[in-house]
């Protein structure tokens, strides 16, 4: 019989700074050997479930807690920090954020050393660990120089150097790039055995089901909803109404209109009885034909040649050249360090490149200064926080025209304007403050956009978001583009670049290798291999299912799912 | 975009294998050497020995360029000031005096003000390195151990390293942020006006703040679920013990100390060395 480690018991949870509980009536058994899948939108409350498990709550965050949890046998209102986290691992969101030694060695030593364990004996125990995960050949390096797959083995080192019993993900797949993120799939999967538990707290459950969970839990509004294996909830359909996206094949066999059961095997791909329904798939596919793209606009961006070195060795971005089109919606794509941050900076000229040209209509715009050009191409940042600096919504967004000297009255005019674009106009007395992350995310891309910017360019304009959230921005930004904005995103979310986007830009260590469209990249399994992207799974389900034309299929499904989007609004 | 000019490197040269302790202690001593004097052959000295460290710890001068410029800058505009306030310092302490050429009204150029000025520049100059050398040679991490080690609580010790170690982080954002603002239109150049230039400042620094709390919170999450401050003590993973070069650095520098004062009091009788008379 398996041993249960966490045990739920009418288990409520509430932060002392709010005024309705968090959680509410958990009710949830967790055994030794057990992978478990923990679901649900931004605040559905399965973080504030994570951090209860791990003593953040309520020994870091204040709160009260109503009913029982236990925790490898102790009470956990009568515990301590100190002692929960001893019984959980966890590994943050954030692997770059939560290095706190400068070598990799160090880092994995920082509970030992706070277990007064002497040096010898941890430098032992450090190199067996390292030697675990495959980091032996690094331990005297710097955790921030390491890939993004090295510091996540690094981090998962960091908390399994204590011999937890549990081991808790909170969200382990957000900022990293799709070959990244499975690849720390199958690491959480390899070191998962009988005597730990093992749970994973993520949005994005295509990826995670990259490797079998045993049960997946999903949370809406502080409480669990369902509590079931991987293939019983997949069928069950409840998933997209508590804004979790399913898997994209199974999104498709439903438009379909084939049914699914829990005997279709539908969690993975590899097990999903496609025989079933082979026949179905391939006429609704040809009852949709692939209708004609749009014209594309006259030529408006340049770049031309770019090239550019930090330090005159590297090349970060080496012999660029592409034209962007009047009206498109395109994306740029690659792992983290392919260049394209570097690339966006260099169009808004915050740095300059060593080589080549940027022209707009055939004007060159290194003449004019970094303020100047933003009228030409405007970026918005990946964090809201780190641009805004005003307390109201107003104001912020006002900013870049006042610094411009522009009449108050004009100013009032505009920003209105833009707000009422934005979505925002009824908000447009009220603090920043009081804003969810998406709305701020609004405000941030208003008071860019009020300088009327030829080209509006998002750096990661989704990281981190639920689906619900995902949507909202995407959408937004969609009926921007309608409107006749010429849109760039930078990311490494292969939906979006998908859904939202004609054309992809595809980079690596520094160069363009395709420009293509967008559907096109992710069914070439050579290029996504290479270049730490993911093909989709709508091209392994027609592959699986033979259809003849697998590229046509994805095309086909694509414009069917952005009809039906459109039809949701 | 990493800014690396404040963080420490790894490498493996003489100074770097020393501990972070020894090193302290040098640069406590050689800065109180050249605080306590006004000799310029005592200063040219330890110039002289600073800027041979620096070279045994091949820092590579790329690394420091934009360091040394606004030092310099910051020299001469003192070099100036320094005259411009009292030309006739010179002639004051050295109580002779050699008039070179004048300005007109009471900006002569003495010997005796030039030798002055040109002491302390040469005293700025010799510390400037060793702050330099200091923080880029040596590992926060080691060093928060050796502090730990005289007795200075741990969390002080965790918290001050992790200050070093997270500076150039923020750098990096405070130069991405101060881009973002300057698209906006937001011109950190002369051209505005003080009261202008400090409420623009306001729109990188307010920024700023909330991402470095951001971060800040995320390492404390961090750090509590791995133990930190479980017990009274901790042990250390980069703990160095002091060995026999650390012993002698120090020793040196001792002895340097000793010769300064000596120099001070024995042979100048004051802060300054006369030549003039």
């Amino acid at each position: 019989m398996k041993e249960p480690v966490i045990v739920f018991d009418h288990f409520g949870f509430q932060y002392f700074e709010q005024s309705e509980p968090t959680l509410h009536d958990i009710n949830l058994v967790i055994h030794k050997g057990e992978k478990v899948l923990i679901a649900g939108p931004s605040g559905s409350g399965k973080s504030t479930l994570g951090s209860c498990i791990n003593g953040l709550n309520p020994f870091a965050h204040k709160g009260t807690i109503t009913g029982s949890l236990k925790v490898g046998g102790m009470e956990t209102k009568d515990a301590s920090l100190f002692k929960l986290s001893a019984v959980t691992g966890t590994v943050l969101q954030d692997s770059d954020g939560q290095f706190i030694g400068l070598s990799t060695g160090e880092d994995i030593a920082f509970a030992l050393e706070n277990d007064l364990i002497p040096q010898p004996e941890m430098k032992e125990r450090v190199s067996k660990i390292a030697g675990l995960v495959g980091m032996s050949n690094f331990i005297a390096q710097n955790p921030h120089e390491l890939s993004g797959g090295q510091k996540q083995r690094v981090s998962l080192a960091g908390v399994m150097v204590e011999d937890a019993e549990v081991l808790l993900f909170d969200e382990p797949l957000a900022n990293l790039d799709p070959k990244t993120g499975r690849t720390a799939i199958e690491l959480i999967d390899e070191i998962a055995d009988e005597n730990r538990a093992v749970i994973i707290i993520e949005h994005r459950l295509e990826d995670v089901l990259h490797r079998p969970v045993d049960r997946i839990i999903v949370m809406n509004d502080g409480r669990i909803i369902a509590d079931d294996t991987p293939d019983r909830i997949l069928a069950s359909g409840i998933l997209p109404g508590c804004g979790i996206r399913e898997p994209l094949y199974l999104t498709a066999v439903r438009y379909a209109g084939i049914p699914v059961t829990e005997e279709d095997r539908p969690a993975s791909l590899e097990t999903f009885r496609t025989d079933l329904f082979r026949s179905r798939l391939q006429s609704w596919y040809e009852e949709h034909p692939v209708r004609k793209e749009k014209p594309a606009g006259r030529d408006m961006l340049e770049i031309r040649d770019i090239s550019f070195s930090y330090d005159g060795k590297r090349q970060v971005l080496d012999q660029i050249s592409t034209v962007i089109r009047e009206g498109e919606m395109m994306s740029i794509v690659g792992r983290n360090g392919a260049g394209k941050t570097t690339l966006a900076s260099v169009l808004c000229g915050f740095i300059k490149p060593d080589k080549g040209s940027v022209l707009m209509y055939g004007e060159d715009l290194s003449k004019y200064s970094i303020s100047e050009r933003a009228g030409y191409i405007g970026i918005v940042m990946q964090n809201p926080n780190q641009m805004i600096s005003k307390t109201m919504i107003f104001d912020e967004v006002a900013l870049g025209l006042r610094i411009r000297g522009v009449p108050e009255n004009e100013v009032t005019e505009r920003v209105h304007d833009v707000l009422r674009v934005c979505g925002l106009y009824q908000f447009r007395s009220w603090p920043i403050s009081a804003l969810s992350f998406g709305q701020k995310k609004r405000v941030t891309i208003a008071s860019i956009l009020v300088l009327n910017p030829k080209i509006l360019i998002l750096d990661e304009p989704t990281a981190g978001q639920d689906y619900r959230h995902y949507s909202e921005i995407m959408e937004f930004l969609k009926k921007l583009n309608e409107n006749g904005q010429t849109i760039i995103l930078i990311t490494h979310d292969m939906h979006l670049m998908l859904e939202y986007t004609e054309r992809a830009l595809v980079m690596s260590e520094g160069k363009l290798v395709t420009d293509q469209k967008a559907y096109q990249v992710l069914c070439d399994r050579e290029l996504t291999e290479r270049t730490n992207l993911r093909e989709t799974s709508l091209f392994d389900l027609a592959e699986k299912c033979g259809i003849s034309d697998p590229e046509g299929f994805v095309e086909c499904f694509i414009q069917y799912d952005r009809e039906v989007r459109g039809n949701e609004d | 975009m990493k800014i690396k000019t404040f963080s420490y490197d790894q490498l493996d040269t003489f100074v770097h294998r020393l501990s972070g302790l020894s090193k302290l202690i040098c640069f406590l001593l050689l800065t109180t050497a050249i605080m306590v004097t006004y000799d310029i052959r005592i200063i040219a000295g330890i110039m002289v020995l600073s800027f041979t460290i620096m070279k045994i710890s091949k820092i590579p001068l790329s690394r420091i360029r934009l360091m040394l410029v606004y030092v310099f800058i910051f020299l001469a505009f003192n070099f100036v000031l320094t005259y411009l306030f009292a030309p006739e310092y010179g002639v004051e302490i050295y109580g002779t005096r050699h008039e070179i050429f004048s300005f007109g009204g009471r900006y002569t150029v003495t010997l005796e003000q030039l030798f002055y000025q040109v002491t302390k520049f040469s005293k700025y100059l010799s510390v400037i390195p060793l702050g330099i050398i200091f923080i880029l040679t040596t590992n926060p991490s080691e060093f928060a151990s050796s502090l730990n080690r005289i007795g200075i609580s741990y969390k002080i010790c965790t918290s001050l390293a992790l200050t070093l170690r997270y500076f150039p982080d923020v750098a990096d954002d405070y130069n991405q942020i101060a881009l973002a603002q300057q698209a906006r239109g937001i011109e950190m150049s002369a051209k505005a006006s003080v009261m202008q230039r400090l409420k623009r400042m306001a729109s990188i620094l307010i920024p700023l703040i909330m991402t470095t709390m951001e971060r800040i919170e995320t390492i404390a999450n961090a750090m509590d679920l791995r133990g930190f401050g479980k017990h009274k003590k901790r042990t250390w993973y980069a703990a160095k013990p002091l060995n026999r070069s650390d012993y002698l650095s120090i020793l040196v520098c001792v002895v340097i100390l000793g010769v300064s004062l000596f120099v001070r009091f024995r042979i100048n009788h004051g802060i300054y060395w006369n030549p003039f008379i």
